[in-house]
C-alpha cells in the first residue's frame, strides 16, 4: 500500500473569515507552481482543508517542495479508503506497519467529520487500536508520548488515515499581501529581508544596483543567484538591474567625502520608489537592521528615508547579526551571499562616513547637482529580468554535459 | 568477451567520454579566473557539484571533488588524525579494509606515532557495532569502516554504527563508500558520517576522479598546500572535465543500478546457488547482508592466479582477491580475518557483476569453470 493523498492544513488564513476564499486561491496556485513539475497531482481546495491526490507521484520529494510553501501550518501524507469500519481498520494497521519499529508506540485519533457515522470516535479509537495491536509485534499503546499518532478522518465520502506529520512554512501565500520591491546588495541580509517579507504574504520585485567596471559580472550573477534562490521560497520574482555607475561617480565628485554614502543610499531609495510606482507596489523592503553599519543609525536612516514617504518595511531591524546569519544558512542563501565580490557599496565606502548625518546638510549638497536628469536616465535604462530565468543557451548547454 | 571484473573497475559510459571530450575543449577556462571564460568553467564546476550533492542528499558545500579513492581516503584519514593529534592519538578501523585505508593506518603508527586497533570481522565478515563500541577509548579521535567489502561484498552495519556513535560527538566518523555507491544505498545523514569516499571509476566513469564527502564543520587539515580551491581542503587547479564527467557518471549510474538491481541480485543468488552445488568449491561471500554485484568463491587446492588465466583463455575476466593487492600476493586478506584457513585464503576468486550482465553471462561463465576445474584437478591429480 503506499500513501495516494496529501492533505494540507491551512495556517493562519483559517482565521481570516471574510477573505478566505481569497486566501485558498493564492494558496491554490502558489502551490500548484511550486509542485508544478509533478504533473500526475489532482488538487482539490476545501474551505478548511486542501487535498493533493498523488497519483504516483513520490511522496517525499512531494512534501520536500510542500514544506517550502508559506500559508501552510501543517501537511500529512494521507491513505485514503472508504468510510467502512473493516476498511478503515485494515488500511490503518497497513499504514502503522509501514512506519513502526521495535519498541515504537503509538494512539489513535479518530475524528468524525460525518456524525452519521455508526461509530463514535471513541469507539473508533479502540476499535482501530485493538486491530492495529493484535496484528503486530513490539508496538504498544502510549496515550500520551506516542512515536506513532494514527489520525483517523471520516468524511462522508471517505476516510483519511494519517500517520506522518510535517510542519509547513507557516506565514501567508505570497500575494495575499500584495506588493512591495526588495532593495537587494548582494550581501546576508537583504535575501532575509526578502524571505521574510514573503513569509507574510508580500508578493516581491528585486532592485539591484550594478555599477560596471566597480562592480563585475560575477557581483551581478550573485544576485541572479541569490533572488532565484527566493523564487524557490514565492514564485517568479521579477529582478530590475539598475545601471549606477554614472551617479556614483557623480558622487564620489560632488558630495562631501563623508556624505557620499548618505547621498548614495538617498539616490539609491530614489530610483526605487521611481521603480515602485512603474509597478504598482506599496512599499519597499530593506535589509537593515538598527545600528549594524554607519548608514543604518537612526540617523542615518532619517537622512535618507526623507526622500519618500512609501512605507519601508524593515523585516530584520531587530535581529541580531548571527540571528540573520542562522536564517540565512537555512534558506540556503548564505553561502551565495559569501562569495567574495564587491558590491556596489563596499566599492565606494569613505574611510569616514558620518554616523549621525544631517538631511538638511545632505539635501544643500546634493542641490548643486542636477540629479533628477540622472535618476531619470538611470530608471529607464534599467534592465528588468524575471526569474527564474529560462535556461540560457549556454547554460543548456552545460546540462547536456551532466 | 565477459568481463566480470566491476569491482576492479569499471567500462566508462560513452556518454560520460563525450562529455569529458567537450567540456576539456569547450570550457577549458580556469574556474578561479575573474574572466567570464573562468566564470563559465566555474559555472558548470558548481552544477556539477550540486548534481553530485543532490544524488548522495548532501549540502553542495561538503562535496570535494578529489583524484579517487586513494586520495579520498588518505584525506579523510590523515586529515582528521592531523587536525585532532593534540586530542588524542587512537583511531580504530577493522582488519579488512581496502590498502588505501590499512596502510594509511599504518603509517600512521609508525611514522606518525598513533595508535590503530583493528576491531577483527566474524566468520562472515562482519564486523559488530559492539565490538567497535568496546574498542572507543577516552583518545579515539576517529573510526574508518568500509561500507561495502571489496572482496567478499560483506555490507558493514554502518547506519547502527553511526546510531551509536552519537553518543560519542566528538569521534569523527568515516565511511569507505567505494563499492557500495549506486549498488547498495547509504543515507549519509542519518548514518551520522563525517567523511565519505567514493571513486569515479566504480561506476561507469573515469579513473583519477573521485568524491570526499566531508561534513560541515568536520576538523580536517588538507593534504596538499596550495590554492583555496575546494573549499581550501583540495588545492590545486580543478579537473573540470573529469568533475562533470563524474557527475554525469553517478547520474546514470544511479539510474541504471536502481533499475536493474533487483536482476542483478537474482543472478547474484543463482551464482552462489550454483557454485554451492559445484563439487570442492567454498562460497566465501554471506548469504545475507552482502552487496548484489560481488562472490567469492575458492576452490581449494587450485590457485587462484592460474584458474584466472584460464578463465581468460576463454575470454572471461576475473580477478584474485581485489586487483590493488593482487599483483602483491594472491592470499586475500578478508578471507583470513573472517578465519579462512590459508588454503581457503589462496584460491579465491572474485566475480564482480555490473548492470550489463545477464543470467546467460553467468550460466556460460559457469559452464566454463567447471570444465576449467576438472582439467587442472587432472593435470595436477587432485
Amino acid at each position: 500500500m503506499q500513501y495516494d493523498h496529501i492533505l494540507i492544513r491551512y495556517g493562519e488564513l483559517s482565521l481570516k473569515g471574510r477573505n478566505r476564499k481569497q486566501f485558498v486561491d493564492q494558496l491554490k496556485r502558489n502551490v500548484k507552481q511550486m509542485l508544478q513539475d509533478f504533473k500526475n497531482l489532482e488538487y482539490r481546495a476545501h474551505h478548511d482543508r486542501f487535498f493533493i491526490k498523488l497519483n504516483g507521484e513520490n511522496e517525499m520529494e512531494v512534501a520536500k517542495k510542500l514544506q517550502l510553501v508559506f500559508g501552510i501550518q501543517s501537511f500529512s501524507l494521507a491513505l485514503k479508503t472508504k468510510s467502512e469500519i473493516e476498511a478503515i481498520k485494515e488500511t490503518a494497521l497497513e499504514a502503522v506497519k509501514q512506519l513502526y519499529k521495535d519498541g515504537d508506540t503509538f494512539k489513535v485519533s479518530a475524528k468524525r467529520a460525518d456524525k452519521t457515522f455508526p461509530l463514535t470516535s471513541d469507539q473508533l479509537n479502540y476499535e482501530i487500536g485493538r486491530h492495529i495491536l493484535i496484528n503486530t509485534e513490539n508496538l504498544t499503546v502510549n496515550v500520551h508520548e506516542p512515536t506513532i499518532n494514527v489520525r483517523v478522518e471520516v468524511r462522508k465520502n471517505a476516510t483519511y488515515i494519517m500517520c506522518k506529520d510535517f510542519k509547513g512554512a507557516g506565514g501567508l501565500p505570497v500575494g495575499s499581501s500584495g506588493k512591495a520591491m526588495l532593495m537587494i546588495s548582494g550581501g546576508i541580509d537583504s535575501p532575509v529581508a526578502g524571505y521574510l517579507s514573503m513569509k507574510r504574504g508580500l508578493k516581491i520585485e528585486a532592485v539591484h544596483f550594478f555599477s560596471p567596471p566597480y562592480t563585475n559580472e560575477r557581483a551581478k550573477q550573485k544576485v541572479i543567484d541569490l533572488v532565484s534562490k527566493l523564487t524557490e521560497y514565492g514564485g517568479k520574482i521579477t529582478l530590475h538591474i539598475v545601471p549606477f555607475t554614472k551617479i556614483q561617480e557623480t558622487i564620489q565628485k560632488n558630495i562631501l567625502e563623508n556624505y557620499t554614502m548618505t547621498s548614495t543610499r538617498r539616490m539609491m531609495l530614489r530610483i526605487t520608489d521611481e521603480l515602485r510606482k512603474k509597478s504598482n507596489s506599496l512599499a519597499i523592503v530593506t535589509g537593515e537592521s538598527l545600528g549594524q553599519v554607519a548608514s543604518q543609525t537612526l540617523e542615518s536612516m532619517f537622512a535618507i528615508n526623507e526622500v519618500t514617504s512609501t512605507p519601508i518595511l524593515r523585516p530584520l531591524v531587530s535581529m541580531d547579526k548571527n540571528e540573520i546569519i542562522d536564517r540565512a544558512k537555512q534558506i540556503d542563501t548564505f553561502e551565495i551571499s559569501n562569495r567574495p565580490y564587491e558590491d556596489c557599496c563596499t566599492i565606494f565606502t569613505p574611510t569616514m562616513p558620518k554616523t549621525k548625518p544631517k538631511a538638511e546638510k545632505v539635501k544643500k549638497y546634493e542641490s548643486n547637482v542636477d540629479f533628477e536628469s540622472l535618476i531619470k536616465e538611470a530608471v529607464e535604462s534599467t534592465i528588468s529580468i524575471t526569474l527564474p530565468e529560462k535556461k540560457s543557451s549556454l547554460e543548456q548547454e552545460m546540462d547536456e554535459l551532466l | 568477451m565477459l568481463y566480470l571484473d566491476n569491482s576492479a573497475t569499471t567500462k566508462p559510459y560513452s556518454e560520460v567520454i563525450e562529455t569529458f571530450k567537450q567540456v576539456s575543449e569547450k570550457f577549458f577556462g580556469n574556474p578561479s579566473s575573474i574572466h567570464q571564460i573562468g566564470v563559465q568553467a566555474e559555472q558548470l564546476l558548481t552544477k556539477a557539484r550540486n548534481q553530485v550533492a543532490s544524488i548522495l542528499g548532501v549540502k553542495s558545500e561538503e562535496v570535494v571533488f578529489t583524484s579517487g579513492a586513494t586520495e579520498g581516503n588518505n584525506t579523510a584519514i590523515k586529515g582528521v588524525a592531523f587536525a585532532l593529534r593534540e586530542k588524542g592519538k587512537h583511531i580504530i578501523t577493522t582488519t579488512i579494509e581496502h590498502p588505501s585505508v590499512s596502510e594509511t593506518m599504518k603509517q600512521l603508527e609508525e611514522q606518525f606515532g598513533f595508535s590503530v586497533t583493528y576491531v577483527p570481522v566474524d566468520e562472515n565478515g562482519f564486523v559488530s557495532v559492539n565490538d567497535i563500541e568496546n574498542a572507543i577509548k577516552e583518545d579515539t579521535i576517529l573510526i574508518s569502516i568500509m561500507h561495502v567489502n571489496n572482496e567478499v561484498g560483506a555490507i558493514q552495519p554502518i547506519e547502527e554504527i553511526g546510531q551509536m556513535l552519537k553518543k560519542y560527538p566528538n569521534i569523527i566518523y568515516h565511511v569507505d563508500h567505494v563499492q557500495g555507491v549506486c549498488k547498495v544505498p547509504l543515507n549519509i545523514y542519518s548514518s551520522n558520517i563525517d567523511l565519505c569516499t567514493i571513486s569515479g571509476h566504480k561506476f561507469h566513469a573515469l579513473n583519477g576522479t573521485g568524491v570526499l564527502f566531508v561534513r560541515e564543520k568536520t576538523p580536517l587539515v588538507p593534504l596538499l598546500s596550495g590554492g583555496s580551491q575546494e573549499n581550501e581542503l583540495r588545492p590545486g587547479t580543478e579537473s573540470l572535465a573529469g568533475a562533470v564527467a563524474l557527475a554525469k557518471g553517478l547520474r546514470i549510474a544511479t539510474k541504471d543500478y536502481q533499475e536493474h538491481i533487483k536482476r542483478i541480485n537474482q543472478i547474484k543468488e543463482f551464482l552462489i546457488n550454483e557454485l554451492n552445488n559445484l563439487d570442492g568449491i567454498i562460497v566465501n561471500t554471506p548469504n545475507k547482508h552482502s552487496a548484489p554485484h560481488i562472490v567469492n568463491f575458492s576452490v581449494p587446492g587450485i590457485k587462484a592466479e592460474v584458474l584466472v588465466h584460464m578463465l581468460e583463455e576463454e575470454e572471461i575476466y576475473v580477478s584474485t582477491t581485489s586487483a590493488c593487492s593482487s599483483r602483491k600476493k594472491s592470499t586475500s586478506k578478508t578471507l583470513l580475518a573472517m578465519g579462512r584457513p590459508k588454503q581457503v585464503a589462496e584460491s579465491a576468486i572474485r566475480v564482480s557483476l555490473s548492470y550489463e550482465n545477464e543470467l546467460d553471462d553467468i550460466k556460460y561463465f559457469l559452464s566454463v569453470l567447471e570444465k576449467s576445474i576438472i582439467k587442472l584437478k587432472k593435470v595436477m591429480g587432485l
